[in-house]
């Protein structure tokens, strides 16, 4: 019953995102007003609906509802209630659920939050972002319903994948569609953007908080997904260059590219073509994502439903999506093309050029991953590209991007000297260098990498530190949050080159083989097999081993890694015990039975040096990103743009 | 020229020759870090060049693992149904490493036809198989047992 | 104009490699098993009811028969259990089934729950015979002639399409039997 209600909630949202996409921007074209505001209300309703459609599905994971086909595939009378909640998005059909809701929930913020907007550009807008959710609705009913009956339903479920079942996984998918969904906002504000009349100019500054926490949210879902990949894989990796990964890292580059040429066309009105078409892309490779992981085109370890009609109706809608919008910026973009002159050196340059290596990076990425399919397409043969290549792509592409990054906010815009920058920066720069050299001598991790990176990190951070003291010293009012935010951000970056930096260069690793009561020693700890045995949880069984951890001969950890098997999948998964710290974690898990009568088993156990700072850096970056899109300026400049729009409307009114 | 077009013109060439560069670099770390997929029946096609790492795939042949007592070392035979290639590994091995399931060892070929693998790669799921590994099996023509 | 269109003529280049990468990998998965056009391997397997008997593929020799893939484990074998009924019922040629990868009890248990639609089945637990027959995932439904000879692989669940389609080509294997 409840499933039947579900389906027609996501129904009834479909007809209402239907009428949003087509009224309101009916209602822009012939400046109707009664037309446009409709499109506040019908937000709402759509976003009701969905809501509705996503507890009626939440209600059949919590009652067990093995006659819903979903339900059945991904649940068990077993899995404890949390994880029933998350495994609505643990699949593919109610993953796409979650999207829709996000959508909507986007467009309701979008609506609450635009009312000092012109009224004509909200409607487009929300029709633009309408459009979309109409796309995805269909997409859902017509071929990956979450609410499909399986008549007579199993006594009992399938199980939820046993690598799902963790609080890692509950908030890592959420996270990154917020940000995918998120680019909907700035594709939307892009469009309307270039459907619209005279306010063109005024969108970039409208959609940059947007823009903001769109990243800002899909940074913390990638180091999401990257921290649940080390701690549940098994094999102490936090970034495999694996296509699903691959999928949300490409938009990411391009919306970190985007937030940094909004800053340009927004201050100075220059390329502003260039920043539509980074905000199409920006969205277009969220959705090319979501196909290459849906598809089945690629090979992945986390490879979702392998779908070709799936693969096909997506296609057709970026078709729809990314050709409509590309067309239309080829028809209107000779109409917003204008922007200042600027100077060889200048700001404009420097995130010229930030756009250039983050744009160029998003392409290398997304050649690494189509590449076997070009291959595999000439018949020459099935190959697969090996991580080495991205992580040579990468180093060459940022080291500029580190090395220019902390001159960047110090430049001026239109025209500037690399001396005037340079030149106070240079204490700074020395003290960066030299402190990284005591730092690497101190830990005694003499290796290229870990001086670069140490080098790089300090000079972002020393970087940003100069910054807001001279941004502190010189104005009266404190800093603002615009600045705060970047000069944060900046800094997390930082922190992140040297965590991956220590990580790539003195993680150490040894995989033995170990009986109970021998002791390996590792790096001046001694890790001592005590006991391996039985023990029970909800859904599994686990063989746990039981480890005591001394530095000295005195005690500083007990360490229990297990290895589970699910009793409904029969699926056996590896529990990583962990010790976390600000410097190093420690990382034990378990391989397999050696021995059944010695009871020695195979052991892997890591010491990752500073590999909290690549996700701490991350951090950094989000809330950066968040404190950003919080700053006045955008609330103020709202309001007066508002203002100013009307005055200037009101006599052409009829 | 006035000095606003040189400027532009100067930034386009700086532009393409930053791009031609990058792009010339992409292509070779690619063909640098590509690796071919094989399968058993390639092996015993053509000699391989032993300088080079595969992926290796197949199926782990019943009855054919072998551990050593005091070690990591792992012996096991991958097969396609046709031919069959000796695969060593010293490691751990994923959870779901078991006999008559997909693989995929990725290593060298020494010359005298044994896999070195640096890592194994286990299928996922008993309904899916990666569409390498089957694309292999597909390719080794006629199974055994098949009556000509 | 021409500069701006540009971003589209790109786009459009990779919608074509994804389109036709899409095929490919339909292709890729579909590739018909070399076994097509071949006769079916002689296989020995205990029956799954009476473990003791065994089933030999060449004691059907004379007839078209069907053999489908599955195993309790598998949810799509559930979505298609219904067709599998109508097979039965409706093909006039027995539908044999082949259990794949399970256990005993937990397959019984599977056939009470859901119902047995099968003439019988032959169990390969390990998945060894599986290997011999070219068989990748679950469910698979291989058509077989009356002269041993597989006609036919179907991959994945039969669904309304595929169970007519099948239907077709059983009555086209039985229209060559009786010549």
């Amino acid at each position: 019953m409840i499933a039947e209600l579900g389906q027609v909630f996501l129904s009834l949202a479909l007809i209402l995102s239907l009428v949003l996409a087509t009224v309101p921007l009916y209602g822009a074209h012939q400046n109707k007003p009664e037309l446009m505001r409709m499109a506040h209300t019908l937000v709402i309703g759509h976003f009701v609906f969905a809501l509705a459609a996503y507890l009626a599905l939440t209600a059949a994971f919590l009652n067990h509802d093995f006659t819903v086909a979903y339900v059945a595939t991904n649940s068990n009378l077993l899995l404890p209630w949390f994880y029933r909640v998350s495994a609505v998005w643990g699949g593919h059909e109610g993953s796409l659920l979650l999207w829709i809701l996000m959508l909507a929930g986007w467009m309701v913020l979008v609506s609450v939050f635009s009312k000092n907007l012109p009224r004509a550009f909200v409607a487009r807008v929300l029709s633009v972002m309408g459009m979309i959710a109409v796309g995805f609705l269909l997409f859902t009913l017509l071929t990956s319903n979450p609410f499909d009956r399986l008549l007579p339903g199993p006594l009992d479920g399938q199980d939820l994948n046993p690598l799902l079942q963790d609080p890692g996984m509950i908030f890592h998918p959420p996270l990154l569609y917020m940000g995918y969904v998120g680019f909907a906002v700035a594709f939307g504000f892009a469009i309307a953007g270039l459907l619209g009349g005279r306010v063109e100019s005024q969108w970039v500054k409208w959609s940059r908080p947007w823009t903001l926490m769109a990243w800002a949210f899909l940074t913390v879902g990638i180091a999401l997904g990257s921290w649940w990949a080390y701690y549940e894989l098994g094999w102490g990796g936090w970034w495999f260059w694996d296509p699903v990964e691959n999928a949300s890292f490409i938009p990411w580059l391009i919306g970190t590219a985007l937030i940094h040429s909004q800053a340009v066309t927004e201050k100075r009105g220059a390329f502003p073509a260039w920043t539509v078409l980074l905000a199409i892309a920006a969205f277009s490779m969220s959705l090319l994502g979501t196909f290459l992981v849906r598809s089945g085109v690629l090979t992945s370890v986390h490879a979702f439903a392998n779908d070709p009609e799936r693969g096909m109706f997506i296609l057709g809608f970026m078709v729809v999506v990314t050709g409509g919008a590309l067309l239309l910026y080829a028809l209107r973009a000779p109409r917003i093309m204008t922007g200042k002159g600027f100077d060889f050196m200048s700001k404009e340059t420097m995130l010229l050029l930030n756009n250039v290596f983050f744009a160029v990076s998003a392409a290398m990425v997304l050649l690494g991953t189509l590449y076997p399919l070009v291959i595999d397409l000439m018949g020459w043969g099935q190959i697969s590209v090996g991580p080495p290549y991205f992580g040579a792509m990468f180093i060459l592409l940022m080291t500029p991007v580190v090395m220019l990054m902390p001159l960047g906010p110090f430049s001026r815009w239109g025209q500037d000297n690399l001396w005037r920058v340079m030149f106070p920066m240079l204490a700074t720069l020395a003290g960066a260098l030299l402190a990284a050299l005591v730092i690497v001598a101190w830990l005694d991790a003499w290796s290229w990498r870990a001086v670069t990176g140490w080098m790089g990190g300090l000079w972002l951070i020393a970087g940003s530190a100069h910054f807001l003291f001279d941004r502190h010293r010189s104005s009266r009012f404190g800093v603002p949050r615009h600045q705060l935010g970047m000069a944060l951000a900046h800094a997390g970056v930082g922190v992140f080159v040297i965590g991956v930096a220590m990580v790539e260069s003195a993680t150490y690793e040894r995989d033995v083989r170990l009986e109970p009561g021998q002791t390996v020693e590792v790096a001046g700890l001694a890790f001592t097999l005590d006991e391996v045995v039985s023990v029970k949880g909800p859904n599994w069984i686990a063989e746990e081993a039981r480890f005591s951890v001394r530095r000295d001969g005195a005690l500083i950890e007990k360490m229990t890694p297990q290895k589970r098997r699910y009793h409904q999948s029969g699926q056996t998964m590896t529990q990583v015990a962990l010790r976390p710290g600000l410097f190093q974690d420690l990382y034990v898990a378990m391989g397999e039975q050696m021995d059944e009568q010695t009871n020695a088993w195979s052991m892997r156990i890591h010491i990752k040096p500073f590999i909290r700072w690549i996700w701490g850096g991350a951090l950094m970056l989000a809330i950066g990103a968040t404190l950003a899109a919080s700053d006045k300026r955008y609330r103020l400049a709202r309001k007066q743009q508002a203002a100013a729009v009307d005055v200037n409307a009101a006599p052409s009114r009829p | 020229m006035t000095p606003r077009r040189r400027k532009r013109l100067t930034m386009i060439v700086v532009l393409v020759v930053g791009i031609g560069t990058a792009a010339a670099i992409a292509i070779s770390a690619l063909q640098e870090n590509m690796l071919y997929f094989i399968a058993p029946s390639d092996v015993q096609a053509q000699p391989l060049p032993a300088d080079r790492n595969f992926r290796l795939g197949g199926l782990v042949e019943a009855g054919s693992i072998e551990r050593d007592a005091d070690s990591l070392h792992v012996q096991f035979v991958v097969t396609d149904g046709v031919h069959q290639v000796p695969v060593t590994y010293a490691g751990i091995l994923p959870d779901l490493f078991r006999e008559g399931q997909g693989v995929i060892a990725q290593g060298r070929l020494d010359e005298s036809g044994v896999f070195h693998a640096r890592e194994v790669l286990a299928r996922h799921d008993e309904t899916y198989m990666p569409p390498e590994v089957a694309a292999a099996l597909e390719r080794s023509g006629a199974p055994h047992g098949v009556v000509e | 104009m021409i500069r701006l269109l540009t971003p589209l003529v790109v786009f459009i280049g990779l919608i074509a490699l994804l389109i036709v990468g899409m095929q490919s990998a339909e292709e890729r998965k579909r590739v018909d098993s070399p076994l097509l056009g071949r006769p079916i391997p002689n296989l020995e397997l205990p029956r799954l009811h009476e473990p003791d008997n065994k089933a030999r593929t060449d004691e059907r020799l004379g007839e078209p028969w069907v053999l489908n893939v599955w195993g309790s484990w598998c949810q799509s074998c559930r979505v298609e259990h219904p067709y599998i009924l109508k097979l039965s019922e409706n093909a006039g040629v027995p539908v044999v089934g082949f259990n794949w990868k399970d256990e005993r009890a937990d397959a019984l248990r599977w056939l009470r729950q859901f119902g047995d639609a099968w003439a019988y089945h032959m169990v390969d637990f390990e998945g060894r015979a599986a290997i011999d027959l070219g068989v990748y995932g679950a469910p698979e439904t291989f058509l077989i002639d009356h002269r041993g000879i597989i006609r036919h692989k179907h991959i994945g669940p039969i669904d309304e399409q595929s169970y007519a389609d099948l239907m077709v080509r059983i009555g086209t294997l039985r229209d060559e039997a009786s010549q």
